[in-house]
């Protein structure tokens, strides 16, 4: 039940992706193109997904826990440091290089297209780049 | 590379982002992120891996099932950036998504609607980064 209502989740997720273009590199990149060849649509799609999930949490949070789970696992950390900005910073500059995120690149596998495949590999190596990095400068931190 | 204005289809496909995101909260308690669902089902797996993997396969297939059913023409995808700067732009990706603990469904959707404040700075980081970065590609270096 777990694994199948988070197909769904994932079904409606990708369905949004697509109908919403994000599913779309050149549509992304041209948002952020005011100075050229603007689109705008990117804007609806952050305002349609923001107020639906705004309102939807607060209805979901009136449970005591979620309907699968024994708790809401919501992130903890509250403080704004080098990491979260760098991190951001970083990767704002991947994605106006080619107009893919992750919420965008994932769907785009199912296109069946090589650029997604190519694009997507890469995040993964960057992802695991990074975690070794990351474990490794834990582990120093932790010897020191 | 020109796209078409699209504010209702944007609007509807941001809305079902926004339905996916309280589904998973609503059954599983979890944040729709796709940075931190991806990053579990990369070794080592994340205990819960199961759902993760499940959320990422419907994800991928919803697109896939809309160009089966509909036909190919009805998700238009659209890209002209040489295959090279695809990959630079998946590793930064990669890197900056793990560092910053989010991406755009994470932060910029599910944590704008959390009111979380680290969730907003990232998000005004990588919009302004990504901004500045389409810039100076297409106005600054003339584009690819």
């Amino acid at each position: 039940m777990r694994a199948l209502l988070a197909l769904l989740a994932g079904l409606v997720f990708g369905a949004g992706i697509a109908l919403a273009g994000m599913i779309n590199p050149a549509k992304v990149l041209n948002f952020f193109d005011v100075a050229g060849t603007w689109d705008p649509s990117l804007a609806f799609v952050m305002g349609g997904a923001i107020v639906v999930t705004f309102i939807g949490y607060r209805l979901a949070w009136r449970r005591t826990a979620p309907l699968l789970d024994t708790r809401f696992h919501l992130p903890t950390a509250q403080t704004i440091d080098l990491r979260l900005v760098g991190g951001a910073a970083i990767f704002g500059v991947g994605w106006g290089i080619a107009g893919f995120c992750p919420g965008g690149a994932i769907p785009a596998l199912g296109l069946g297209r090589v650029e997604p495949l190519v694009f997507v590999g890469a995040m993964i190596v960057g992802i695991l780049v990074a975690r070794t990095a990351r474990n490794a400068a834990t582990r120093k931190a932790s010897l020191a | 590379m020109i796209t078409e204005f699209t504010p209702l289809l944007s609007f509807v496909g941001g809305s079902l982002i926004g339905l996916a995101a309280v589904l998973l909260m609503l059954f599983h308690g979890r944040i729709a992120g796709m940075t931190g669902i991806l990053t579990g089902i990369l070794p080592p797996l994340a205990k819960d891996w199961d759902w993760r993997l499940f959320f990422v396969i419907g994800a991928i297939a919803a697109p896939a099932i809309i160009t089966a059913v509909y036909g190919p023409d009805t998700i238009t995808f659209q890209t002209d950036i040489p295959m090279v700067w695809t990959i630079i732009s998946g590793l930064l990706v990669g890197v900056g998504v793990f560092f910053a603990s989010g991406c755009t469904s994470g932060h910029g959707v599910c944590g704008l609607s959390r009111l979380s404040v680290r969730s907003l700075a990232a998000t005004l980081t990588f919009m302004a980064a990504t901004a500045a970065t389409v810039f100076v590609i297409r106005h600054v270096l003339g584009g690819f």
